[in-house]
């Protein structure tokens, strides 16, 4: 099933708020994860393990590192699960 | 050069009697029991259904987010350490790098340990936890009190099973004594109620099975007491040097003038009935402090309502200080809070310095029958007044292992 981006950035919001406690509304897509949202590496992990189960897509590690800012995750999930 | 003099400065806790100190000395002092059912399930799996949790739940003192990167047993760490650091008016002027902590726990995060096998298990090793490791070990409580006080002088965590928590109060006071600190946030906290270290205490026939009347399990002392009952939570004193204190205007408790520190090399979990080893401790924390047991007036026991355990502290105390035991009231605080393992020694260290500052022993409940056995003068049902000018109290505790450790406190005019 197709995901549309605005799908993916409303879920990327309540996971990081759920996991980091960043209020959803300061999560846009040209945030950085570590420097805009000081999102620290081990909740990171976390992170991305939650989008995995909620969008049904793979994220492999080493392109979390590429994942710089709330709109790169949104974009690779987008491309994943199509 | 003098030794460099400690004092107490401020008190924390969150014990099955209270979310803080106040509210848990009031119950101590009116002789409550914060042992309870438990509501849990799997307590029909073992053959001890009733533990003491703390009075508080964490989660009305922390933010959510915080509170799911924390192992129950750092909460209490961490809630105990912010009153306590409050109540001592939060020296944060302090140059960190004289600001230690020494944390303990006898166990460490055993629950996160088992929910994450359980996660593993189920949804597999990508669904662990990245926060399993700081949260399961044992010195994490006293790293998330270090890392959030910034405290650079050395963060340590002692592990001695049920005599941790004191040891690490007197690992603080070496501290400050070796002039390595100036203040040092220390204690112990314990967060083990779940069922697979019941299992293995009940295995041990270490708890009590009174499945009937949870709030009289706990009897230390009493003829028919059948075991110890599990208990959660922790405690937390702020230790200071003497002219640091006084040059900053401190509320000053008591003084913490002497350890005692000793091991039975006798068996793995039994106590030696002869309690040398628990006499040697006593004559060496009082001579490490400089007293004499005639100084001594209140003593805080470990006597946790073990057949065994509680005779032989008994007999080792009425040795060691001879005569002098007639005039020490001794109390057995774990008939209201139960056993908090690795927190015990702290949080009886903290009811010694509120028994100091208001001069009140606290109660020993649920004593129905005194085993004759036990020689040594009991404070039973409502608290005693102590006698007013310069008195000691002792500290004792024991670990599985034939850890002993006992402190000394004393009023300080």
């Amino acid at each position: 099933m197709a995901l549309t981006q605005a799908d993916v950035l409303a879920g990327i919001k309540e996971i990081v708020e759920e996991i980091a406690g960043i209020p959803a509304a300061s999560i846009e897509l040209e945030k950085n994860f570590t420097e805009d949202l000081e999102v620290d590496s081990l909740s990171m992990v976390e992170v991305v393990v939650e989008c995995e189960n909620r969008f049904g897509v793979k994220i492999p590690d080493e392109k979390v590192t590429e994942l710089a800012t709330v709109g790169d995750a949104v974009n690779f999930i987008v491309e994943a699960a199509k | 050069m003098s030794q460099r003099r400690v004092v107490v400065t401020g008190l924390g806790a969150t014990t099955p009697l209270g979310g803080d100190v106040e509210s848990t000395w009031k119950a101590i002092l009116a002789g409550q029991s914060g042992v309870r059912l438990l509501t849990e399930d799997w307590r029909e799996l073992l053959p001890v259904h009733f533990a003491a949790r703390v009075a508080r739940e964490p989660a009305d003192q922390m933010e959510r987010v915080e509170m799911r990167k924390l192992d129950r047993s750092e909460q209490f760490a961490v809630i105990a350490s912010r009153e306590a650091w409050k109540d001592a008016d939060a020296p944060d002027g302090i140059d960190k790098e004289r600001l230690g902590v020494v944390i303990a726990s006898g166990i460490g995060g055993v629950i996160t340990l088992l929910d994450q096998f359980d996660v593993l298990k189920e949804k597999g090793a990508r669904s662990v936890s990245p926060y399993t490791v700081p949260m399961l070990m044992p010195n994490g409580p006293a790293a998330h009190v270090g890392l959030e006080l910034q405290a650079k002088a050395g963060v340590h965590t002692p592990v001695s099973a049920c005599a941790s928590g004191a040891e690490a109060i007197g690992y603080a006071l070496e501290m400050i004594r070796n002039n390595r600190a100036d203040i040092v946030v220390s204690g112990g906290v314990e967060a083990a109620i779940h069922q697979l270290p019941m299992a293995g205490f009940a295995a041990m026939k270490a708890l009590s099975t009174r499945n009937d009347n949870p709030a009289k399990a706990s009897r230390p002392y009493d003829i028919d007491r059948d075991g110890f009952v599990l208990g959660e939570g922790g405690g937390v004193l702020i230790l200071e040097e003497y002219e640091h204190a006084k040059a900053r205007g401190a509320k000053i408790y008591c003084e913490i003038s002497g350890q005692g520190l000793s091991s039975d090399g006798y068996h793995i979990a039994a106590p030696d009935p002869d309690g040398s080893g628990v006499q040697r401790a006593i004559k060496f924390a009082l001579a490490n402090a400089g007293l004499s047991a005639k100084d001594i007036f209140h003593l805080n026991a470990h006597a946790t309502s073990t057949p065994a355990g509680d005779v032989a502290e008994a007999n080792a105390l009425r040795k060691a200080l001879g005569n002098e035991a007639d005039h020490v009231a001794v109390s057995a605080t774990k008939s209201m809070t139960g056993h908090l393992l690795g927190g015990a020694g702290a949080i009886e260290s903290v009811f010694i310095v509120k028994a100091l500052q208001d001069r009140l022993a606290p109660p020993t409940i649920n004593i129905e029958n005194l085993d004759p056995a036990v020689t040594v003068d009991v404070v039973r049902d409502k608290p005693r007044s102590l006698p007013a000018g310069d008195i000691a109290a002792l500290n004792d505790s024991f670990g599985f292992g034939g850890h002993n450790v006992v402190l000394v406190f004393n009023t300080i005019s």
